[in-house]
């Protein structure tokens, strides 16, 4: 991994489109700012680990709990 | 065609039921080609995987439970779908269903797009924070339920 000390106010570029930027430093808080293409998403990484475990969990689904599931619906939502 | 369904064993599909993900569902990035499908009963609809039969997800439009939601998701994770968010896109959750099926929850945080019009999809993820990856189905109707009792 790059490593790279940065101070506040202080950017990276990586590539030519996307630009990191210390904005504020606050006790063990850092808060960037990120300038970036419209089609480039950007998010916090424990959101993808937390949807792709979540993920994971749906997938395991046994094909026996599909007709349980669905007899439930039948009962609690239909009228 | 005849593909064979986690659900339903060998079926009969259609072409039309299609749906390409470019960039696959999150942890599931290789696969990118699945088929939507009624559920028999229930407000659901079946994501199978056109390549691998034992991978299937189950899908329910959140309006079903939450007459309040409200899809909130950034340009940047639809631009393989549509510039911004439109009737062409279709939006739902991916259903989780653990032993106790009382249990079973929506996943709010990343919830997965289809552009109706090419059929191409996303999980994008969510902007907002009360949207987590397990609401409990069953409570949030109950709470519903309660609340049309309470206000009339």
């Amino acid at each position: 991994m790059l490593v790279l000390t940065r101070k506040l106010n202080e950017s990276i570029m990586i590539g030519d489109a996307v630009e990191v930027t210390v904005v504020e430093v606050k006790g063990e808080q850092v808060k960037l700012g990120i300038r970036a293409p419209k089609d480039v998403k950007v998010h916090r990484k424990e959101i993808y680990i937390t949807i792709q475990r979540e993920n994971i969990d749906a997938s395991k689904l046994a094909p026996e709990s599909v007709d349980r599931i669905e007899g439930l619906f039948k009962k609690k939502i239909l009228p | 065609m005849k593909i064979r369904t986690k659900p339903y064993g060998e079926i009969e599909v259609d072409e039309k039921q299609r749906v390409h993900f470019p960039e696959g569902i999150i942890g599931f990035e290789g696969i990118r080609d699945y088929y939507m499908i009624d559920s028999k009963e229930g407000p659901f609809y079946w994501l199978q995987s056109a390549e691998y039969p034992e991978l299937a997800f189950l899908l329910v439009n959140p309006r079903v439970f939450m007459e309040e939601y409200r899809l909130a998701v950034r340009n940047a994770d639809i631009q393989s779908l549509a510039p911004e968010i439109d009737t062409d896109l279709l939006d739902f959750a991916i259903v989780t269903v653990p032993e106790d099926p009382d249990k079973i929850s929506a996943n709010l945080m990343g919830p997965i797009l289809i552009n109706r019009k090419t059929k191409t999809a996303v999980q994008a993820i969510s902007e907002n924070d009360e949207y987590g990856v397990k609401h409990y189905i069953l409570e949030e109707m109950k709470k519903r339920k309660s609340q049309l009792v309470e206000t009339g």
